[in-house]
């Protein structure tokens, strides 16, 4: 989130859209609903009406994988309409920007691609610079080649007519939409878009992102309290996870994961610390070699040295243009690459698409550890239905670990909250946490390489590697701690203590850091600050509900990010009733400002949008591997064969592996006329691994359902409460039918699609419960991200005869 | 002082918190479920369940409507499960002056069957069931033991979105009023349900609206054997 949970409340326009806010983060509702009881319009955009649609103001349904071409619409509208908020435009977003001319349009396909590989050459995305490397800029917006003018004609065939033709969404209700919530182009409203899984999990996730922040953009609507964009993350502390980098492709705080090419510190610096020619751009990434050089002492401690290159070169590199992603590693498993590994607190063979692949991959390991509470589909994956044990070679440890409740250590929330939690109970039996069972199987095998010879014991050796865990110790590691006296702002630090703020980082070793994001969470002079549960606030914090003493909020404790755009060149906020920020006597008050300069006109400020280059929002934004604009492409397995805006019907980049199993329905294949989407559930976690075995949520929710209109069931002789297979071009699953209204026919092209929903939360671990509904879905992803097209892919449904799954 | 619950159905979200802490807190058991066709589950109160919440959805005029319905005793002022019980087992039903809750003690295990069904079909609101297994009558008992020490009902507790209310009677009254005048806003029909004569005040969005079973369900046959509350592992085949 840009913003936080409580912040909802002050929007005066809510777009729930690829979330079902009200029954995954349930939380959420108490804010949403306080911005109705305001008088707010809350709107929600999703294929199926469910418990968020029922609350909200209205509910709109539309055809998965279509929110692009919606959302294109409102930008259409918007700009059309002159509803955007100019001044904000004007100063702080990259619309005045003057694209360079190599940059083009065509067809579904934006200029520098390359139909071999399947990729852009992204060079030609980028901006005219003036004599002194400066971007040239016409605030007039007039020029035919500023983003202004470029974005509008992007978005002038995204008309009501088309949209509506391709989403299923009737005119009428595209019109609702867009004028509610372009209503908020003005400074004193803003509107929030709250997204989730709906929209991340298409080929064209990131996209649907970008479209969303290009909206808020032209509103005026970022940085503003009761605005943003505001993904909703889990309880499975989704949003820590990411900053502490789960994913491969990164180091924490958001830094790239060195490649082959960059085998010096200084090759990984020149090609990833950003340079801008203008002095107003904070080009806040310039400071990235600091907090890798932190973070590199942080990880191999007095073995970091300068001549060692801070242990740079210990670092294991990727290859570029590799995909380490799970569709690719379970790709990989399934060709006999890879022969073991760890799983923990996670259910692959439940979660990851095209399960039946997933489990067969797993088969080809010769060993396997896994970390649990329970048994899941993948730690019991060696017994799983129709398999015979003894053919199965792989030797499965599973570790029983520690639930959350029984282990103390911090969670960050979507709103960048960094909660300290106690162990309500301790561990039962022999379980432990992840954490002590990483720090001891770290000093096994360092012990081993030791007392053995390794082909390359430095990484191990060298690193700093905890005697026990300790999460107190873990939490000031990640803060950081001087290696050396130092005196920062006048004040003197010893060696060993906790670094004040990511400003007294260096990249001289002197400082050590886990994660600069987190720097300033636990200092010398107020400790733990994720422990502080203090509601102290003035009456401008509480005029929109800032808690600045309550936890700690990364960066800086900044609750509500780019919120220097929320105040005029001169300061003064746009919305005075609902400032984030003002300048008075010569100083920033209300939240934390996005560096401590002053306002802009002062000709000592900066621009707003400080992570950014040119310190501008990005309208357009060359950043994307797959466009600098968002554009329509159709799911990759979709039910229609063309599209209205491109001849293109697929995104040009979508990732995708390729195997005997990995088949795919064709564009409007008349074997899979039905589009499946699938979603978690209220009463059950993620894959289910864990809330399958609590009794009293099983008892609420305790089969393996698919939602359907009564139109489908229908046609297909289906009632509610049958059982019926679900089936398509990869696997059959079996589930029970909810007939229901809440599911409605959608007119694409002139003629009906149906769509239906599933949970994934079933498997066969829990006798007669179901089982994985990702047997259907397809491995195939965001060109970004690679997360896979979970919402959106083609089955068939028919009445089952006989049910092996389910018990009746 | 009295107390009473204010339930406003215009603030669900179904979430259920309620139906579950319910159960935790009275350490009931789960019950063996199964999909019918419907996110009402289980499908009716039982001994086991002194909580429901009930789903009722319809499409009119191409409006989808879907309401929820967190069933539970309505404390009655002047409680005819009470007086039915009276003629049969003096003290198998009580109501405590100082909350106004009214609780089914340990007594009503003396109740036939016959006089447990006789006690049901006096309560308007369908809420009493009996436990096959102790015979006894059970219900939702305000969780007295919570309100005597100072904490909202468990129910309550865990509700994330104001739906569910606790409080002094007066207090929950004004608050009805409050929320009311709200919701008629986008519910014109909306209206405060007997709140003179019961001490759990559900705010409905629409009064015509039957919360009764959804069509095919057979709440007879529903229940089968309780689960077990202890970690089930897999069996290995």
């Amino acid at each position: 989130m840009t913003n936080h949970w409580i912040d909802i409340k002050n929007a005066d326009a809510i777009l729930i859209m690829g979330s079902n806010a009200a029954e995954h983060h349930p939380i959420s509702f108490k804010w949403v609903l306080e911005a109705k009881s305001r008088g707010a319009v809350v709107m929600h955009v999703d294929p199926k009406f469910s418990r968020t649609s029922a609350r909200s103001t209205f509910h709109v349904p539309l055809r998965s994988g279509t929110d692009i071409a919606f959302l294109g619409g409102m930008i259409h509208h918007i700009l059309e309409n002159g509803n955007y908020f100019k001044d904000y435009v004007v100063h702080y977003t990259n619309a005045s920007f003057i694209v360079s001319d190599s940059y083009g349009f065509r067809n579904g396909l934006f200029s520098g691609y390359d139909p071999r590989t399947s990729s852009y050459d992204r060079s030609s995305w980028s901006f005219a610079v003036d004599a002194q490397g400066r971007v040239r800029r016409d605030p007039s917006l007039r020029h035919p080649r500023c983003v202004f003018q470029l974005l509008r004609e992007h978005y002038t065939r995204y008309s009501l007519e088309k949209v509506a033709d391709i989403t299923g969404v009737s005119r009428e209700n595209l019109l609702r939409v867009y004028e509610a919530y372009a209503a908020t182009g003005v400074p004193d409203r803003a509107g929030t878009i709250l997204y989730a899984l709906g929209w991340t999990q298409h080929t064209v996730g990131v996209q649907n992102i970008r479209a969303a922040a290009i909206i808020q953009l032209l509103l005026g609507n970022i940085g503003m309290a009761g605005g943003g964009i505001n993904a909703l993350r889990g309880e499975p502390n989704v949003q820590g996870s990411t900053d502490h980098t789960l994913l491969y492709h990164l180091v924490p705080g958001y830094m790239s994961m060195p490649l082959a090419d960059w085998q010096t510190l200084e090759d990984y610096n020149r090609a990833n610390t950003p340079a801008s020619s203008d002095p107003q751009s904070a080009n806040w990434w310039r400071n990235k070699p600091k907090y890798l050089v932190s973070l590199l002492k942080g990880w191999f401690g007095e073995h970091a040295t300068r001549e060692s290159d801070f242990g740079y070169s210990m670092l294991p590199k990727l290859e570029r243009g590799e995909d380490y992603s799970y569709l690719y590693l379970f790709d990989r498993m399934y060709q006999g690459l890879i022969r073991g590994g760890f799983i923990f607190g996670l259910n692959p063979a439940n979660s990851v698409p095209n399960s039946n692949k997933v489990r067969k991959a797993l088969d080809n390991l010769d060993w396997l550890v896994t970390m649990d509470v329970h048994h899941t589909e993948t730690t019991d994956n060696w017994h799983r239905p129709g398999v015979d044990p003894a053919a199965v070679k792989t030797e499965v440890f599973l570790l029983p670990s520690a639930h959350r409740l029984e282990k103390e250590g911090s969670v960050t929330n979507s709103g960048r909250w960094l909660l300290w939690h106690y162990a309500a109970v301790k561990p039962p039996g022999r379980a432990r946490s992840f954490g002590e069972m990483i720090v001891d199987l770290g000093n096994r095998v360092r012990k081993l390489y030791r007392s053995e010879p390794g082909a390359y014991p430095d990484p191990i050796l060298k690193a700093s590697w905890p005697e026990g865990y300790d999460a107190d110790e873990v939490a000031r590691r990640i803060n950081g701690v001087f290696t050396s006296d130092k005196v920062v702002n006048g004040r003197r630090y010893r060696k060993g203590n906790l670094v004040p703020g990511f400003g007294a980082l260096s990249d001289d070793g002197s400082t050590s850091c886990l994660n600069w994001l987190y720097c300033g969470s636990y200092t010398q002079e107020e400790g733990n600050k994720a422990k502080r549960r203090d509601p102290r606030q003035t009456p401008m914090q509480a005029a929109i509900g800032l808690y600045p003493n309550w936890a700690w909020c990364w960066p800086l404790n900044r609750r509500i990010l780019y919120n220097r755009a929320s105040v005029d060149p001169q300061g003064r906020p746009f919305h005075p009733s609902k400032a984030v920020i003002a300048w008075e006597e010569g100083s920033w008050v209300g939240d934390v400002p996005d560096g401590g300069w002053p306002p802009l006109s002062s000709g000592k400020g900066k621009h707003p949008f400080i992570m950014t280059v040119h310190g501008f929002g990005q309208l357009f934004g060359p950043g994307r591997v797959d466009g600098p604009f968002p554009e329509h492409y159709e799911p990759v397995e979709t039910p229609v064969n063309r599209h209205p805006f491109s001849g293109r019907l697929h995104n040009p980049c979508y990732k995708a592996v390729t195997g005997d199993l990995d088949r795919l329905a064709a564009p409007a294949d008349s074997r899979y006329p039905i589009v499946l989407t699938t979603y978690n559930m209220t009463e059950h976690w993620c894959g289910g691994g864990e809330t399958r075995n609590v009794p009293n949520l099983l008892e609420a929710e305790p089969q393996l359902y698919v939602e359907m209109s009564p139109e489908l069931a229908e046609e297909k002789g289906i009632r509610n409460g049958d059982p019926v297979i679900v089936e398509s071009a990869r696997g059959r699953v079996e589930a029970i039918a909810m007939v229901t209204v809440r599911m409605r026919p959608l007119r694409i092209q002139g003629r009906i699609v149906h769509e239906i929903g599933m949970p994934f939360c079933f498997g066969w671990t829990t006798p007669g419960c179901g089982d994985a509904t990702n047997r259907l879905t397809p491995s195939v992803g965001d060109p970004n991200t690679s997360i896979p097209e979970f919402k959106a892919c083609l089955v068939d449904v028919r009445k089952a005869d006989r049910l092996e799954e389910l018990a009746r | 002082m009295a107390k009473a619950f204010l339930i406003d159905t215009s603030r669900c979200t179904a979430c259920r918190g309620c139906q579950v802490a319910c159960k935790e807190w009275h350490g009931l058991p789960a019950n063996r479920t199964r999909q019918r066709g419907s996110h009402q589950n289980p499908p009716d109160l039982n001994a086991y369940n002194y909580k429901v919440v009930r789903f009722h959805e319809d499409l009119k005029g191409g409006n989808i409507r879907w309401f929820f319905f967190p069933d539970q005793c309505r404390h009655c002022v002047d409680p005819p499960c009470k007086a039915e019980a009276e003629g049969y087992v003096e003290g198998a039903v009580v109501r405590d002056e100082a909350t106004g809750a009214v609780v089914f003690t340990l007594l009503t295990a003396k109740l036939s069957p016959q006089a447990c069904e006789a006690v049901r079909s006096a309560c308007p609101y369908d809420i009493p069931r009996r436990d096959e297994k102790t015979g006894r009558l059970t219900k939702c008992d305000m969780c007295i033991d919570r309100v005597a020490a100072g904490m909202a009902p468990a129910c309550v507790k865990a509700c994330p979105t104001g739906a569910m209310n606790f409080g002094e009677r007066s207090e929950m009254l004004k608050l009805g009023e409050r929320r009311l005048a709200q919701a008629k806003k986008v519910y014109p029909e909306a209206a405060l349900v007997d709140a003179d004569t019961v001490h759990t005040v559900f705010l409905v969005p629409d009064p015509r609206v039957d919360f009764g079973p959804p069509p095919g369900i057979d709440l007879h046959a529903f229940l089968g054997e309780p689960r077990s509350a202890s970690i089930s592992e897999p069996s290995l085949r």
